[in-house]
């Protein structure tokens, strides 16, 4: 393994003895908390909440018009690239982008090279995470270099800290394969997060397949081949009992079949990403290659069937697929550039911005996309802003307009389609084993 | 207005004032064509830049020769693979050739959009010669110069364009081009090679070619490639001439002759047979000679030439 990069300039401090976020929104719906209070931590645990403030307070003082304050944001789907592409982004400085974004833990999946499918690896990243800030969960791999034909040693991956299996960025095309995994996997209560794609149907193709790839000329990849997938692994998770997860939920028709696999009372749960709620593949008609990620951006109607799903609850998760790429790999012709784009520190502001504002989702809503379905899908527990607890905190502000620009990130890639864009809402700090990581605030 | 931005990337990006700005400065370079000198000084000190990443023997003979007509200096780049896997990138490669300062850029490239993202790094007038299954705007221009030369206006005319349109940049180029201009479009072929929510572009699809043939003033007949019968696309080239090749005894039983093109290289006996192709109807030749016209027209205007006609 490379020797991983320090070049980050984040820093995580040691949490002031005394805070009080003051006056400020705070949501916790398992505390059934939703709206104003001040918030006391003392030693980085929650020492009290109170309706009103103290008349004077000796220690750092959050208070600002737009603040909530949420346990903190977790994002079960992202790409550090350590081992392998440490070029690209670093346990290290993956785990500043996600503070920076405003998330305090995170699941890293298995697409590293070597892959993670020994037990060596994940005892690697947990052993190199493990005085971070952010809590960094590694997800290994259903088979073996992710090749989908035979089962990787799940066992004891798990017993050395997987939270959760997936060939993550290919596809289990063996449906006996997929099978025995579900069946396997049944013992560790873990879910499968699938990666749902007949390559078959997407080899050599490059966006949605639809007007656009029409237009545009560039080979489309049809929805049908995710939910080709989507449907073949319900009824595996039916037949077998195991727990699935869809990940990065992409079209209309998907979203339909996991609305009709939950009302069955079938284990399955699916996660979308910011962009597949945000963008359609209208956007790939400026040919940039920030545009090109698996599953592609697909059309209004998708995008309208998603923000549907968010709405009654059918998408459990928000998740970003952070996956950075070096601009070498980006700065390419569309069809030969890597599918993939960062997410972290972009996706408060989306979802602010897209779902928050418009109405389609409240802040409570937030919390359960957010802070209590990605953990418990991965059995990890909720944090809580109770009294005694220890503070896994994020706080964001909701008002805070602003223009995402390279020089706001932390992560050693800059392949995102949402470079000076305007967003809403912006990740102000976290809070997470005894420790605070500030962000940068913009002017 | 690509066009009126100096690049020519797509008739997508062009109106239809532009595109008859082309056609008639083309047709007066026709003029110059058929002159025992078939040189004008009018692009002396140019330097044009043909970069090829793809093979095209006559589209690039067609861009050099109309570049020395114009008496600009020319040189090609060509590479059958992608700058990519030297380990250069695209932008690489025409930092490097644009640093050697030159003025104009003719791209033909695998990737879609390959001419787009030049146009949007460089200084260069970019000219795309054909980017994957995009565009290859002067086909379509030299393809609407041809049927001018047998039909007064395209305004009007029924225009079929035949054969694998999905991976054909023949036809988009041919579609954008022939709606603004007025004429209504239909395509045909197996329903394997037509992309999807093409009508939306607004064109009709039929998969029958006798209907087809019998009901449209001039055919656009694209090349088959074999690769699409390995791809899974059609079952063989032998069922794709008998249900879409054209045929003297198909165009036998209709009640007027209509006028065929194709964009070349044809394969004979496939999708169309030799006595069609050879045939007074056909103006196969002429498209070739009017590809030169056309891009001499598009080099001229680009280079800030005015309506020579005016």
């Amino acid at each position: 393994m490379l020797k991983k990069s320090r070049m980050t300039s984040g820093k995580f401090e040691n949490i002031p003895k005394n805070m009080l976020f003051k006056n400020i929104h705070v949501v916790d719906n398992s505390q059934k908390l939703n709206g104003r209070k001040s918030v006391v931590l003392k030693n980085g645990k929650i020492e009290d909440i109170l309706e009103n403030p103290p008349d004077s307070f000796n220690g750092e003082i959050w208070e600002e018009e737009g603040l909530v304050l949420m346990p903190g944001l977790f994002d079960m789907h992202v790409h550090f690239r350590e081992p392998g592409r440490e070029d690209e982004e670093t346990l290290e400085t993956g785990s500043f982008t996600a503070a920076n974004g405003g998330f305090t833990g995170v699941a890293c999946m298995p697409n590293t090279e070597p892959a993670i499918d020994t037990q060596e690896v994940v005892s690697f990243i947990c052993e190199e995470t493990k005085e971070y800030l952010v809590d960094v969960y590694p997800v290994a791999a259903i088979t073996k270099k992710r090749e989908g034909k035979e089962l990787a040693p799940i066992a004891e991956m798990v017993e050395a800290g997987a939270i959760a299996i997936s060939d993550d960025g290919s596809p289990v095309m063996n449906a006996e394969i997929m099978r025995r995994a579900l069946e396997y996997s049944k013992m560790f209560n873990i879910p499968i997060l699938g990666h749902e794609e007949d390559s078959n149907l997407s080899k050599n193709r490059h966006m949605h397949e639809g007007y656009y790839s029409t237009k545009l000329g560039i080979q489309g990849i049809p929805s049908l081949s995710e939910e080709i997938m989507v449907a073949r692994d319900i009824m595996l998770t039916e037949f077998t009992g195991g727990r699935f997860h869809v990940c990065h939920i992409s079209s209309k028709g998907s979203v339909e079949l996991v609305r009709q696999a939950k009302a069955k009372g079938l284990n399955v749960t699916c996660e979308v990403t910011p962009h597949h709620f945000t963008l359609t593949d209208e956007a790939v008609e400026s040919y940039d290659t920030n545009t090109k990620m698996n599953p592609p951006l697909r059309s209004e109607e998708d995008r309208l069937g998603i923000i549907e799903g968010l709405k009654d609850g059918t998408i459990d998760v928000i998740a970003t697929d952070h996956a950075p790429h070096s601009i070498e790999e980006k700065e390419a012709e569309y069809i030969y550039a890597p599918f993939g784009i960062t997410g972290l520190e972009t996706a408060v502001g989306l979802i602010i911005s897209q779902l928050l504002n418009k109405k389609v989702l409240g802040l409570k809503d937030i919390y359960d996309r957010c802070v209590k379905m990605p953990r418990e899908i991965l059995n990890i527990e909720v944090p809580k802003i109770k009294s005694g607890e220890l503070a896994n905190l994020t706080l964001f502000n909701l008002k805070v307009n602003w223009i995402y620009k390279e020089n706001f990130s932390f992560s050693k890639s800059q392949n995102t389609p949402f470079k000076e864009h305007t967003l809403s809402g912006k990740g102000v700090c976290v809070i997470n084993n005894g420790k605070i990581f500030k962000s940068p605030s913009i002017q | 207005m690509r066009f009126k931005d100096g690049h020519l990337l797509g008739l997508e990006y062009v109106d239809r004032e532009d595109i008859d700005l082309i056609l008639k400065t083309a047709a007066s370079f026709r003029e110059v064509l058929e002159r025992p000198i078939k040189k004008v000084p009018t692009l002396q000190g140019k330097t044009v830049v043909n970069l090829f990443f793809e093979n095209s023997t006559r589209t690039r003979i067609s861009f050099e020769l109309a570049e020395k007509r114009l008496s600009a200096d020319s040189v090609n780049f060509s590479s059958s693979t992608s700058s990519v896997k030297k380990g250069e990138t695209l932008l690489d490669t025409a930092r490097n050739i644009e640093a050697m300062k030159i003025d104009m850029v003719v791209i033909r490239h695998q990737s879609p959009g390959a001419p787009n993202f030049l146009a949007e790094n460089l200084d260069a007038n970019i000219i795309n010669a054909g980017d994957g299954a995009h565009e290859h705007p002067t086909q379509a221009l030299l393809d609407m110069m041809t049927i001018l030369e047998k039909h007064e206006t395209i305004d009007g005319l029924r225009v079929a364009i035949i054969g694998d349109i999905s991976h054909s940049r023949v036809a988009l180029s041919n579609i954008h081009g022939l709606l603004k201009m007025g004429a209504k479009v239909t395509l045909c072929g197996p329903a394997t090679l037509i992309p999807r929510e093409i009508e939306k572009l607004g064109v009709d699809v039929c998969y029958h070619i006798d209907d087809v043939l019998s009901s449209v003033d001039v055919i656009n007949v694209l090349r088959i490639q074999l690769e699409r019968q390995e791809g899974g696309l059609f079952p063989s080239l032998r069922e794709y001439h008998n249900y879409f090749g054209i045929t003297k005894a198909r165009l036998d039983k209709l009640a007027k002759p209509i006028t065929i093109m194709h964009p070349g290289p044809i394969n004979r006996g496939v999708e169309i047979s030799s006595d069609v192709a050879d045939s007074e109807h056909s103006l196969i030749l002429n498209q070739v000679t009017n590809g030169v016209a056309i891009r001499m027209a598009v080099l001229y205007l680009l280079a800030g030439g005015e309506n020579i006609n005016a």
